[in-house]
């Protein structure tokens, strides 16, 4: 162990030599003296200065540098305007804990308007991301010489290919080593090595084949000449034709993910309009009220309870069911029960709905958007070959269709259900067998709302939380309803996902715009050709 | 005397004296009338532009008000409805006899109202960048034209970022169109091939992004430096964020400069993914100078809420303000043809730290700023320009505009002066 780490200082230091050409002393006194100065100058430095003052901390080679170029790059550094002492500053609450970068030693509170912080520009944290790279390269933990090689895969620096060569010798993990291979392939490319190390550079790089190699192939296709410009031309051509593959996967992927926002907004419509025929504009507020509660619980949790905010999605769930729902029974029983069998009055009356609510929230929460943020296991993505999948969005997926099967069970299974579809299919007969219709209707659309509401927890994750969040998705869930069929689910699944997967192989060759126009056309054609949607629903119901 | 004849002469007293009683409140104050949507889709924008204006009014009334009379404002909701934009500035300058109207957002409210206020000799300042071209005897903009927004953001980045490929992103309407015109023009002057620009429109509210941010990700892989320039508007710009965000697209491998994000846009996300990204604006609430700390200090104690931001159209209806309050006191009139007469070459202190004038085409001067996005929402200004630039009504980039100029000074009192035909009058209104 003590080998490693000596080795790892000397190593660093030699990289240190190479990569700047600079005199570094033994690590001594002299050494300590000058970290203390150069972080000293960071203060008021502007960007120009604080540029040669990174690379010259990182000419030190000392690890204790790591820390305070990761703290300058999230802005965390910051000097205290009395002194001009460079800190790392904590936020808690409206002061500012300060500590000192190298000892580690608490400086104590102060306020806001004692400190400054030291601003960097992306040019620097683009330098900052190279430098720790080089820096970290034989970190004892796997995960930073990963994004180490990673950092440096990225610049493409050539002066760094000593340092990568004899971290490739030293690396025990294959998948390091491999991203420590296409490193080094890229800084060969842009050396002036041989061609043919450049040759061997290239097959590297088209083994990786995602786009990052692209665009550093490209570039030498465009540079070079002769044997080495057809080289890199045909493996320029071979990434294209496997990223073309992959495009028509991605395609698939988000056409399933639109679907699954479609199914979300329209399943509770699905229940309202396709089971109750009600035409209810207020719909999407139903959807906002849901995001809404959802920004009301996180609001609440960030206050009182910050340790649960990872669970507030699942908290808000319910409690959004509950509010939508509740709203949706308030708006049937006040509203709509007075006006079945007359769409048009239904329609305006929700329209005017709809229009109340929204301003409701308006004058409550105000007119800007409001943030719900996203639980840790919401956030990000991860990589299946080169399709980049957010976990956001494969999260919604998995949500809709658990909504869905929970729906169909509540429809199939129980004893509402049972009733629900009995008064949908023959009111005064369900009424003579002593179902109470009335109360029914009321369970019913307070069933579609709730759901509309639980879609408006997971939107909340990918749209505005403003009072005009609703709008947006009206439109669509209509359409995913009718061109489904009117009162089937298995209907509106297949249209989600349908319209979804069309619309997202329509866009990348007609643009959004186009793409929408195109499926709205679709559908109207559809529609004159089965008026009744995908999947009809059959006998007697449909006529009356 | 019938009873019906003396119910219409009592009727008729009634009126008059209403009448009376109103004219002679008028008197006694000056009226400023609000044209901002508190309802609909603008609403998000627009109500907080409606409350800046009432803030100041109040300010100048605790000052004195103007001309020893006190301001009244006079507020109207045109509801994000175009039509109804027109309708509300008629009722504003007819029916309430306001002396000067702040409002608007939309490019396309704004060309709905314009006809009203030529027509029955109105003020309007329109505090909101916009896409340029145009120049009415009746309206201030105290926005940012082009030159003063778009065409620094895109010098910046070739100059600071040596981006050599861009994707012009915008929201299908009027001002992205017009300002992406004017853009894809200005970078191929540059030398910037055909190939390396990919322009894209999306529907107003787009919220799925997955396709388009892949397809930036895609455009950049060419080997070039590549960014994006981004006039995507309003609602659909927190799904984009948190799309680039999910997906990685990082500020130091592809900027994003927007045109239309401001603090209050920032307000709904989460910053910390977007870390670097870039917008162009005039002013931002991070600016430390000690009018802004003021400025600041009362928005936030007048809509009780020490959260809430500042943002760019604000300070330009702050500046745009104490314009026409000073207009007014020069000419010491609040007649449409006086104010007009006197406030050309009018100069207030704004609240970067300098000063901005109003000149002759009815476009302010302003510093153009360059700010990254932090991750506490607010933006770091990494890039000014060192002087103040002056909003040019008609872009310099496009053919049928480059040989025009407005001067709404005597005796020109043009807004489209050809300059090589000598004339008034050419393309546009």
């Amino acid at each position: 162990m003590r080998f490693i780490q000596n080795n790892l200082f000397g190593f660093l230091l030699l990289w240190g030599f190479l990569f700047f050409g600079l005199q570094a002393t033994s690590p001594t006194l002299a050494a300590e003296d000058n970290l203390t100065t150069h972080i000293g100058t960071m203060a008021a430095a502007n960007f120009t200065a604080l540029s040669k003052q990174i690379e010259a901390l990182a000419a030190t080679g000392d690890p204790r540098v790591v820390p305070i170029l990761e703290a300058l790059a999230k802005g965390r550094l910051f000097f205290r305007k009395s002194d001009k002492k460079v800190v790392f500053a904590t936020k808690v609450k409206r002061r500012y804990k300060l500590s000192d970068p190298l000892s580690g030693d608490t400086l104590g509170e102060v306020k806001k308007s004692k400190v400054k912080k030291i601003r960097v520009n992306n040019k620097l944290r683009r330098q900052i991301r190279t430098v720790l790279g080089g820096l970290t390269l034989l970190s004892p933990d796997p995960k930073v010489r990963l994004k180490a090689a990673e950092a440096i895969f990225k610049s493409g620096d050539a002066t760094a290919l000593p340092a990568l060569e004899a971290a490739i010798v030293q690396e025990l993990d294959t998948d390091i080593r491999a991203v420590l291979r296409q490193a080094r392939a890229v800084a060969v490319l842009k050396s002036d090595r041989p061609d043919e190390d450049k040759k061997a550079a290239l097959t590297i790089l088209e083994a990786r084949g995602d786009r990052d190699a692209l665009s550093v192939v490209t570039a030498v296709a465009r540079t070079s000449t002769g044997d080495l410009k057809a080289i890199a031309d045909r493996t320029v051509t071979t990434i294209q034709e496997t990223l073309e593959l992959w495009n028509i996967v991605q395609n698939i992927w988000y056409g399933l993910s639109l679907g699954s926002v479609l199914l979300l907004a329209a399943i509770g419509l699905a229940i309202t309009f396709g089971v109750m025929g009600v035409i209810n504009m207020a719909h999407g507020e139903m959807v906002m009220i849901g995001a809404y509660t959802t920004f009301v619980v996180q609001d609440i949790i960030r206050t009182s309870a910050p340790e649960l905010f990872d669970y507030s999605l699942a908290i808000a769930l319910p409690l959004a069911f509950l509010v939508a729902g509740g709203v949706g029974v308030a708006i049937e029983r006040g509203v709509i029960r007075f006006l079945y069998g007359r769409p048009l009055e239904t329609l305006l009356a929700t329209w005017g709905v709809s229009l109340v609510l929204q301003q409701t929230v308006r004058t409550i929460f105000g007119p800007t958007n409001r943030e719900v943020g996203a639980p840790d296991f919401m956030s990000g993505a991860f990589e299946i070959g080169h399709l980049t999948i957010t976990y956001n969005r494969l999260w919604i997926i998995v949500f809709s269709l658990m909504v869905m099967v929970a729906l169909m069970m509540l429809l199939k299974y129980t004893a509402l259900g049972l009733q629900m579809r009995a008064v949908t299919q023959n009111r005064k007969m369900a009424g003579a067998m002593g179902i109470r219709t009335n109360w029914i209707d009321a369970a019913t659309f307070g069933l579609g709302s709730g759901l509309a509401g639980i879609a408006g927890v997971a939107l909340s994750q990918i749209d505005n939380v403003s009072p005009n969040l609703g709008q947006s998705y009206i439109i669509d869930s209509f359409m995913v309803v009718v061109f489904g069929g009117v009162g089937n689910l298995w209907g509106t699944l297949v249209g989600a996902l349908t319209l979804g997967i069309a619309n997202k192989f329509l866009e990348p060759f007609a643009g959004a715009v186009l793409a929408k126009v195109f499926v709205l056309i679709f559908i109207i054609l559809f529609i004159q050709k089965r008026p009744r949607g995908l999947f009809a629903l059959k006998g007697r119901a449909i006529e009356s | 005397m019938t009873p019906k004849f003396k119910s219409a002469v009592a009727a008729a007293a009634l009126t008059a004296s209403v009448f009376t009683a109103h004219t002679a409140l008028a008197a006694d104050t000056i009226k400023v009338g609000i044209l901002h949507s508190l309802s609909g889709t603008m609403a998000i924008s627009e109500t907080t532009l409606k409350d800046v204006m009432l803030m100041l009014i109040e300010d100048q009334n605790k000052k004195g008000g103007v001309l020893g009379k006190k301001l009244e404002p006079v507020v109207v909701d045109p509801a994000s409805n175009w039509p109804l934009f027109a309708e509300k500035a008629r009722e504003l300058l007819q029916v309430h006899k306001v002396d000067v109207v702040f409002g608007n957002w939309t490019s396309v409210s704004r060309k709905s109202v314009l006809p009203v206020f030529e027509e029955l000799n109105g003020i309007l300042f329109y505090p909101v960048q916009y896409e340029g071209e145009e120049s009415s005897k009746n309206v201030f903009y105290t926005g940012a034209a082009p030159n003063q927004q778009a065409i620094p953001a895109v010098d910046y980045l070739m100059k600071n970022e040596k981006v050599e490929r861009w994707v012009l992103a915008g929201t299908d309407y009027v001002y992205p169109r017009t300002t992406n015109k004017i853009l894809e023009t200005y970078l191929k002057a540059k030398g910037v091939a055909a190939d390396d620009i990919m322009v894209n429109y999306t529907p107003f509210g787009h919220s799925d992004w997955q396709t388009i941010v892949a397809n930036i990700k895609k455009f950049g892989s060419a080997g070039k430096k590549t960014a994006v320039v981004s006039t995507i508007n309003g609602d659909a710009n927190v799904p984009f964020y948190k799309e680039l965000g999910n997906q990685g697209v990082k500020a130091e491998d592809i900027p994003v400069v927007a045109f239309s994000v401001g603090e209050e846009e920032l307000a709904g996300l989460d910053t910390r993914p977007l870390v670097g990204h870039l917008a162009a604006w005039n002013y931002f609430m991070s600016i430390d100078t000690p009018s802004n700390d003021e400025f600041i200090e009362k928005w936030q104690k007048f809509i009780k809420d020490d959260k809430r931001v500042t943002n760019d159209p604000m300070e330009a209806h702050y500046i745009g303000f104490q314009m026409w309050v000073k207009a007014v006191e020069n000419a010491n009139s609040t007649k449409t043809d006086d104010v007009l007469d006197a406030i050309v070459g009018v100069t207030v202190p704004n609240l970067t730290g300098g000063y901005s004038a109003m000149m002759p085409n009815h476009h302010i001067t302003k510093p153009v700023l360059i700010g990254e996005i932090q991750e506490d929402g607010q933006f770091e200004t990494v890039w000014r320009t060192p002087g103040l630039v002056a909003g040019d009504a008609w872009s310099d980039f496009l053919p049928g505009s480059k040989d025009l100029i407005a001067d709404w000074r005597k005796p020109l009192g043009c807004g489209n002066y050809n300059v090589k035909a000598n004339k008034c009058g050419g393309q546009g209104s």
